[in-house]
């Protein structure tokens, strides 16, 4: 039988094989060890390593940045985490002028091994400051290494990987997407950077999904089979480096394209990939996808419109492969659950 | 407390080590030759060598882009601090840092940084991470009194107290931050009472004298050690002689007294020091030392090729 975790649980088992693997490995940040524990994704830890490798921090976000990368430099791998990407912006000082380049400034005397994790929030009023996304913000800065796993077994390979890479790793999970349940082995495994997943293959369309916004094209796909477009679904899981290749590739066969970024599209992932493609000459038909322009307003009927959607990518898509016929909206209604996405990897 | 004239020499040694360096690039810097901003120490040597003469070589230090003294106390490579100067790939930090990214990992001289306040989280998390691993190293992190302006300086000084970590923090209180003036910038001039409420050890050294600053650590790194003491705080009072960067005098800007530094002139810490050694070690000194800095400085402007690949070197550790 398949072994099935959720995301979080796979976020868990990730850290505790590489704590027990190597004992330079500590996690901190604030909640670590309080009774939710990071939303599950600390549990049993401070039990099983104790309070000198797991441990809760003063509301300090730039100074225990600094704390961690002075910790990697004496030789530890520290984890920080933030249960709010938002709070990351009071840690960009010391993510930006010392941890991206703690290696290059100093000629490469130094290896920067941190995991900034971040945690992205969505719905229920999270409003502008619990709701954002900012990693083409890091995206543009040289030096630092960005994932976005969406599932269950590249949350746990991206994990390993990162706490084991030598530099400075920005690891960005979306809450809504610890409802994900798929397939983890057991084992120790590693998702490499720089390579994204087709997720679903397709002739028609290929659509681009980023963090959690990969799971509403994946609901995309199956709305457009109701008018017979196939779409292709790719997970970037890496934006730092970006895997163009498999992008390209892709859009040499369908000649359209779809990014939905999970954030803001201005200078944004989209820009980036679609930017990159237009350099290698690629032909096709491009569409951006992301937040409104605007702070994320708490109402619901606000922020429905706030947010894209599978329906939107869908009609979207319609659009693109059907310009000249009138508008359609699918009919099906797809909870969550249909679309958790189970592998196998 | 007895001095022995070792400790004289050794004093002197550095005080004019790092006093010559900078003379000299003050020499050099009309020809263009160094591509770098310079802030100097001058003036302000006997901070870095009263802590660090008092340290062992596998003790850490971090410190600012004011770091040629902290970088040659702590015995830093002359030749590469020179070529860094100059931006050659024969530099510590193969001509990507400049003057304000020193570093010697060797000599436990950890990079310098050119934003304010920011190796002082890190020098912590070095204390960290020696704590954890059971080392008997000590840290010891210098900052000046701009930093306190910084509200990682205070997120820092709550950590390693709360943490109990092996670390010194010396704070070099030159009195202003470029030109602003410290009680334009906070309510009250002694730092020391500020910091001593996060919990820790203070002391506050006013006069420049830098046996009282070398007594001080001596004990307190010993303490350290033993790992129960937890951070300590110095401040030291100093005087910086010449511009916030660059070569010249700045009184013609009119923002400070030409009287305040000719106090820290007349009690210049390398004078005293000289008096006060053996004249013929004094010159034996001279003599090495002044060669020391010529071979720096002709080892510099040796002419050295990049690979036009360098750029993209170092990014990542692969």
């Amino acid at each position: 039988m398949e072994r099935i975790l959720s995301y979080p649980e796979a976020i868990r088992e990730a850290t505790e094989q590489e704590m027990l693997r190597d004992s330079s490995v500590v996690i901190f940040g604030q909640g670590v060890d309080d009774p939710k524990r990071i939303l599950g994704t600390t549990k049993g830890l401070l039990e099983r390593f104790g309070s000198e490798r797991v441990f809760d921090t003063p509301l300090s976000e730039d100074g225990i940045t600094g704390v961690a990368i002075g910790a990697a430099l004496a030789g530890l791998r520290p984890i920080n985490t933030h249960i709010r990407m938002d709070f990351m912006l009071l840690a960009m000082n010391q993510i930006i002028n010392m941890a991206a380049k703690m290696r290059y400034m100093f000629g490469g005397v130094y290896r920067v091994p941190i995991v900034i994790r971040a945690l992205i929030g969505k719905s229920w009023g999270q409003g502008a400051q619990h709701s954002q996304s900012i990693y083409p913000l890091f995206m543009n800065i040289p030096g630092l290494k960005i994932f976005v796993p969406s599932t269950p077994y590249d949350a746990k390979g991206c994990m390993i990987t990162s706490i084991r890479d030598d530099n400075p790793v920005i690891f960005i999970e979306h809450r809504l997407l610890y409802y994900q349940k798929g397939y983890v082995p057991e084992k120790s495994y590693s998702v490499p950077f720089g390579k994204a997943r087709i997720l679903d293959k397709g002739k028609d369309v290929t659509l681009v999904g980023i963090s959690q916004m990969v799971i509403e094209c994946l609901r995309a796909k199956k709305y457009l089979q109701e008018v017979n477009i196939d779409a292709e679904v790719i997970d970037m899981v890496s934006l730092s480096p970006l895997d163009i290749d498999t992008v390209k590739n892709s859009v040499m066969k369908t000649e359209k394209l779809i990014i939905v970024d999970n954030a803001w599209t201005v200078c944004g992932a989209g820009s980036e990939i679609i930017t990159r493609l237009i350099e290698m000459d690629v032909k096709m038909q491009v569409r951006r996808m992301g937040f409104a322009f605007v702070p994320c307003p708490t109402a619901p009927a606000l922020e429905q419109h706030f947010y894209p959607d599978a329906k939107k990518i869908a009609m979207n898509a319609f659009n693109m492969l059907n310009p000249n016929k009138k508008e359609w909206q699918p009919n099906l209604e797809l909870s969550i659950e249909e679309i958790e996405f189970k592998g196998p990897f | 407390m007895t001095i022995g004239s070792t400790l004289i020499e050794r004093f002197y040694r550095s005080l004019y080590l790092i006093r010559r360096t900078e003379e000299e690039i003050v020499k050099i810097y009309p020809t263009d030759k160094i591509k770098s901003p310079v802030h100097l120490s001058i003036g302000q040597e006997f901070v870095s060598v009263g802590v660090i003469e008092a340290l062992r070589c596998d003790d850490i230090v971090f410190g600012t882009y004011r770091g040629h003294a902290m970088y040659l106390a702590k015995t830093g490579n002359l030749r590469k601090m020179i070529s860094e100067l100059y931006g050659k790939i024969t530099g510590c930090s193969k001509g990507k840092g400049g003057s304000m990214h020193l570093v010697d990992v060797d000599k436990g001289v950890m990079g310098t940084s050119a934003i304010v306040g920011t190796t002082i989280p890190l020098s912590v998390g070095y204390a960290l991470g020696l704590k954890y691993k059971k080392s008997d190293s000590v840290v010891v992190s210098f900052f000046g009194d701009g930093a306190v302006d910084e509200g990682v300086f205070h997120e820092s000084m709550n950590f390693a107290a709360l943490k109990k970590l092996p670390i010194l923090f010396v704070c070099e209180n030159n009195k202003y931050a470029i030109h602003s003036y410290h009680i334009n910038r906070h309510d009250s001039d002694n730092i020391c009472e500020r910091v001593k409420h996060y919990g820790m050890q203070v002391e506050r050294i006013e006069d420049g004298d830098i046996f009282k600053i070398y007594n001080f650590t001596k004990n307190v790194i010993d303490s350290l050690r033993e790992r129960d003491l937890g951070p300590v705080f110095l401040e030291c009072v100093t005087c910086r002689w010449k511009e916030h960067v660059g070569p010249n005098d700045d009184f013609h800007l009119g923002y400070r007294d030409k009287e305040e530094v000719e106090w820290w002139k007349a009690n210049d810490q390398l004078n005293k020091i000289r008096m006060m050694a053996d004249d013929k070690t004094a010159k034996l000194i001279e003599s090495v030392v002044e060669h020391e800095i010529a071979d720096a400085f002709n080892f510099a402007e040796e002419n050295t090729v990049y690979n036009e690949k360098e750029i993209y070197e170092d990014l990542f550790k692969e």
